[in-house]
């Protein structure tokens, strides 16, 4: 990874919140004043089964906003994490939901795997149907592409006026996550 | 861009409609279909708010004629579609072009051909810039590359019809349309121009104006068929629009549009830190096709590369532009498979002789 960008995929079920958690990220990136891209699957997936995203953070000009080879990947499923763990570069690193995902066999060395038990911390916490902005908080706190004050911002402009109340709560879910100890 | 407060994060999709009624338009009439919906749903949410119409039509036939009968009236119209719409829409589009009426088509492409597939592809070029439906008529079309540039053209798209008394398309695909990034939305601009020729009703105050594209006598066609490639001639002469990127220098030269250029110019960005000399022709209008530019490209570099997501249907216009002076190379995908700036690079390569 070059210094300047960062491409991620955030991947798993849909409704999970994952096109929601790459919204902030890229929000996050543009309140930083960088460069950014959101692209969403739209395939067949997306009535059904995995829901994924593509983005990029950079300095420059983003090109293709398709990620084919990611710096960060952020997994709610095995289906996903099996379709994306042999695509993240060499020195990437992969955040997973180990209360959803277990991960079996060897794991690759030449990333780093930070796993979480997101959705079991979000239903003692009683942050029930967020377990993808506690998984957010811990990348964004150990990928430092874009500042954490950034990204709690950013959740403000992605969480919709008539879901204030739920602002709080997404804020701290991002902050149990940046905090939970690896 | 601009950085600042001011940037804002939208879907291609729904950037377009924005930037349709901050340029005035009022009529949206459409029929949904993937991946351009967030086009038409946008509308269907925004147009009740600023007092205008969205109209979910029976079919993209029924549609099409809707913008037509608007269009007369001198209205800022719009529809919307994706590639099997936009087959469905031609015979209307024919009409439009046949009665000198200016109107705002998005073609947001998807695989095929026929049903295809929903995915990302540019498969429409030859039929949006040879022939959008029977007869001797051209429509403008333009192909953005950035979600920026989906909202600029928009506004140039309706001015520029208005002032030829064309339609315009703009030229989008799944990808464009589905991704997000940051744009500035340019100072609010109302619709300016008059229309003198519009069926608006006027009291007997004047002689009555006569929409059509039916002429029975044959000397009479062909005499408004004349006066049409007359302005034809006008939009090839003073309309083309290209973006060049780091060609000064360049010995190979990739040419591509739209989503494709996006990928082409981080191949190019490769290439030149292995020490190739590339750059990029990117075309922003696809008709008229930026032939005054590329041509005098072709001049000084030593190879073309067609990059694009579709079979070549680039390829010669690109040859014809350089009148085939220069060897021109082609690298596709198409079922909507994105070509990845490696690929590109991979190509670029090869041609370089590495």
């Amino acid at each position: 990874m070059k210094s300047k960008d960062c491409n991620m995929i955030f991947a798993g079920f849909g409704g999970q919140g994952i096109l929601f958690s790459g919204k902030v990220m890229a929000y996050a990136g543009l309140i930083d004043d960088k460069e950014v891209s959101w692209l969403p699957s739209y395939g067949p997936e997306m009535r059904g089964g995995t829901a994924n995203c593509s983005v990029c953070i950079s300095d420059e000009p983003v090109g293709s906003p398709l990620v084919v080879a990611p710096d960060v990947l952020v997994v709610m499923n095995k289906p996903s994490y099996d379709k994306f763990i042999d695509s993240v570069v060499p020195g990437g690193k992969v955040f997973v939901d180990s209360s959803l995902v277990e991960l079996t066999g060897e794991k690759r060395k030449d990333i780093e795997i930070y796993e979480l038990p997101a959705t079991k911390l979000s239903n003692e916490e009683h942050l029930e149907g967020i377990a993808n902005m506690i998984l957010l908080g811990k990348m964004a706190d150990k990928v430092g592409i874009v500042p954490m004050e950034a990204v709690l911002k950013a959740v403000e402009k992605c969480v919709p006026a008539r879901k204030a109340h739920l602002l709080e709560h997404n804020k701290r879910a991002i902050e149990l996550g940046a905090n939970y100890a690896d | 861009m601009g950085k600042g407060a001011e940037r804002v994060l939208m879907k291609g999709n729904e950037a377009l409609a924005e930037a349709a009624i901050q340029a005035g338009c009022r009529h949206f009439f459409g029929y949904p279909i993937t991946p351009q919906t967030e086009l038409s749903a946008y509308m269907s949410r925004q147009m009740p708010k600023v007092g205008g119409i969205y109209l979910q039509a029976e079919s993209e036939i029924a549609a099409i004629n809707m913008v037509l009968g608007a269009a007369s009236a001198g209205l800022r119209v719009m529809t919307s579609s994706s590639s099997p719409g936009i087959s469905l829409k031609t015979e209307g589009i024919s009409y439009l072009a046949g009665s000198d009426l200016p109107c705002l088509i998005v073609d947001i492409m998807r695989a095929g051909p026929g049903l295809g597939g929903i995915q990302p592809a540019q498969g429409d070029y030859n039929q949006v810039t040879k022939a959008p439906g029977h007869g001797d008529f051209h429509i403008l079309v333009f192909a953005p590359s950035s979600v920026q540039e989906m909202v600029d053209l928009v506004f140039l798209a309706f001015d520029r019809a208005e002032e030829y008394r064309v339609p315009a398309m703009i030229l989008g695909d799944g990808l464009l349309g589905q991704m997000m990034e940051p744009l500035v939305f340019p100072e609010r601009k109302e619709e300016g121009r008059k229309k003198p020729w519009a069926t608006t009703g006027h009291q007997n105050s004047r002689p009555k104006n006569i929409v059509n594209s039916l002429y029975l006598k044959a000397n009479l066609l062909e005499e408004k068929n004349r006066e049409r490639q007359q302005r034809y001639e006008k939009i090839i002469e003073n309309e083309q629009r290209s973006e060049e990127y780091l060609t000064e220098d360049a010995e190979i030269v990739v040419v591509a549009y739209g989503a494709s250029a996006r990928i082409a110019r981080s191949a190019v960005n490769s290439a030149r830190e292995k020490g190739i000399k590339a750059g990029l022709f990117r075309p922003i209008t696809l008709w008229p096709y930026p032939k005054k530019a590329l041509g005098a490209l072709g001049e000084k570099v030593k190879q073309f590369l067609c990059v694009e997501m579709s079979m070549g249907q680039m390829v010669d216009d690109v040859k014809l532009s350089t009148s085939c002076k220069v060897p021109v190379a082609f690298f596709g995908r198409c079922g909507g498979i994105i070509p990845t700036p490696q690929e590109v690079l991979a190509e670029i390569e090869k041609l370089a002789g590495r």
